[in-house]
């Protein structure tokens, strides 16, 4: 077995319009909206953002007394109107309602399950936010309580929208939708929360035939392409366990993207769809197997931001 | 039978520095890609680890707290850290000792109430022990709980100082620690001076404790914008990527 030993790599860093808010200053400090210039501020915990009561806190700054807004996490200041958030850079995922999301099972309860969403509390699934098997939309009964495993069991991976919060902030998920539900035929990726944008739909098919359902909170699914055909979906099925058949093309695709996805996630880089197949194209050249290299994650990445800043030009 | 001398006649320790002089610090957050939060740390020769895992769900439900989050700290020695390779276990009692300092240190800082029924863990190594060994688990703790993201009001500095032959000194390493001179352990808050841990285990006349006691947080400062600008550059560099 051949092993590899690779030495720590540090970035060649350019330089940038970035503001730095000194810490040293203590004076009122005019700030930046990142919507309308490239220039950001940033804050480390402890810094002072605003004496001005005019302006109410939001996450990431809280009041020191006597009216000292203060930084609680190192990020860019955001100011919408009158609110200021500090958002930091690596965080878990915290959702909003509406947000569509992929996670594991990792309990089972007697009316619920506990959902890893790479969130700070395990989401919870309740029996009566699934569509149970059977085609029929009917209400549960006490023998579905009993056989609570045979929908989902730990360990299975689902696909889910939040439904509401907790008091304590855990998320109420649901996966009353014929979309969501049950995860099968591919390969899971986790990738930082923050790099996944908001898109208006979340479930993907890329060019190369390959279904990519990005989850918000950081995890990624991607599978076989399933062709939708509404009525021959058998209902019993939607929570079975095997696989389909899946040949060797189709699985290389899979690795392949699953290692773009990953590339990407290394150098930082937004994902969406359209970065995902840049991604894809640019790593056709390598073998599946070297796409982990750092080297060629850099070749890769550096293509893909071409590609980008050609696209925001306007040329492809 | 001749002592070492500590301090020499022309101002010089042991290592070349002088009285006052910090050891040369080295630090670099997110070093590690699986933890949330992590931070890499060198003191002089004294190199230390740390990572932050959370706000997550507790693993142990006896731990949950209905109002905040759970914080636990766990400190372990490399077995080749110090000059005879020794495994120590994690529940040595010296050990749990600085682990509960440590987590007293963080209480008060991190911003707790924010996340209630989690629990945030602190995992420190100290890969080479050349002395000061509160100190760097505070500061490698400090810079990886701002890593991942973890609201606080400020940093935590810590910095150590005792005596030498009348004369503050600050920053102790291994041998100076072993050769009995007073060791004091203090860690600030930078912006407010809040001290957030004092800790002696020598004696110390109540006359020099002050001046002992300043010099320390003078080097926790110094401490402090050292920290600050490896963190402001590593945010530069992850925002510049983000951005294309």
């Amino acid at each position: 077995m051949n092993v590899q030993f690779l030495s720590p790599r540090f970035s060649h860093r350019k330089d940038v319009d970035v503001e730095m808010l000194d810490g040293n200053s203590d004076e009122e400090q005019e700030l930046v909206t990142p919507n309308l210039s490239q220039s950001m501020t940033l804050v480390t915990p402890g810094q002072l953002i605003t004496s001005d009561t005019q302006f109410m806190r939001g996450h990431g700054t809280y009041i020191a007394p006597p009216e000292r807004m203060t930084s609680s996490v190192a990020g860019a200041v955001e100011r919408v109107n009158k609110l200021i958030s500090v958002r930091p850079l690596h965080t878990r995922y915290t959702g909003e309602i509406g947000d569509l999301v992929i996670g594991r099972i990792t309990e089972v309860s007697q009316r619920r399950w506990k959902v890893d969403v790479n969130s700070r509390q395990d989401g919870v699934l309740q029996l009566s936010s699934i569509n149970l098997p059977g085609g029929v939309q009917r209400r549960k009964t006490e023998e579905d309580e009993l056989q609570i495993r045979k929908f989902f069991a730990e360990g299975d991976l689902l696909v889910a929208e939040v439904h509401a919060f907790f008091q304590d902030g855990a998320t109420n998920l649901h996966t009353r939708n014929s979309k969501y539900g049950k995860l099968r035929n591919g390969s899971f990726i986790s990738v930082p929360p923050p790099l996944v944008q908001r898109c208006k739909t979340h479930f993907h098919t890329l060019s190369c035939g390959i279904d990519v359902t990005l989850g918000l909170n950081g995890y990624i699914w991607v599978s076989k392409h399933i062709t939708q055909s509404g009525e021959e979906i058998d209902p019993d099925a939607i929570y079975s366990n095997q696989n389909e058949l899946i040949d060797d093309s189709t699985r290389e695709k899979i690795a392949r993207v699953c290692n773009s996805i990953h590339a990407l996630s290394q150098q930082f880089m937004y994902i969406n769809d359209t970065i995902i197949s840049y991604a894809y194209e640019a790593s056709l050249e390598y073998h599946v197997r070297d796409l982990r290299k750092p080297d060629i994650i850099d070749a890769i990445c550096m293509e893909v931001s071409a590609k980008i800043s050609l696209g925001k030009a306007g040329v492809l | 039978m001749s002592r070492q001398e500590l301090l020499n006649p022309e101002g010089l320790r042991i290592d070349g520095r002088r009285a006052t002089e910090l050891r040369k610090i080295k630090c670099r957050p997110s070093v590690l890609r699986q933890a949330d939060g992590s931070a890499y740390i060198e003191q002089g020769n004294t190199k230390c680890l740390a990572a932050v895992y959370g706000p997550s769900e507790p693993r142990l439900k006896s731990q949950i707290m209905h109002n905040k989050a759970n914080i636990n700290v766990e400190i372990s020695y490399a077995p080749f850290s110090m000059s005879e390779r020794k495994k120590r276990s994690k529940t040595e009692k010296r050990i749990l000792e600085i682990a509960s300092a440590v987590k007293q240190t963080f209480e008060p800082v991190i911003i707790a109430t924010l996340f209630p029924r989690s629990q945030i863990d602190i995992y420190i190594q100290i890969l080479q022990f050349d002395g000061g060994t509160i100190q760097i688990c505070i500061n490698a703790a400090t810079m990886a709980l701002i890593d991942a993201g973890v609201p606080v009001t400020d940093y935590v500095c810590a910095c150590t100082a005792g005596l030498i032959d009348s004369t503050p000194v600050l920053d102790l390493n291994n041998t100076e620690e072993l050769l009995d001179s007073p060791e004091l352990t203090v860690a600030i808050l930078p912006k407010s001076g809040k001290v957030t841990l004092l800790q002696m285990e020598s004696r110390l006349h109540i006359d020099k404790f002050e001046s002992v006691m300043n010099l320390g947080t003078e080097g926790c400062q110094a401490i402090y914008k050292i920290m600050d600008k490896s963190i402001r550059d590593s945010m530069k560099d992850a925002l510049e990527k983000m951005n294309g």
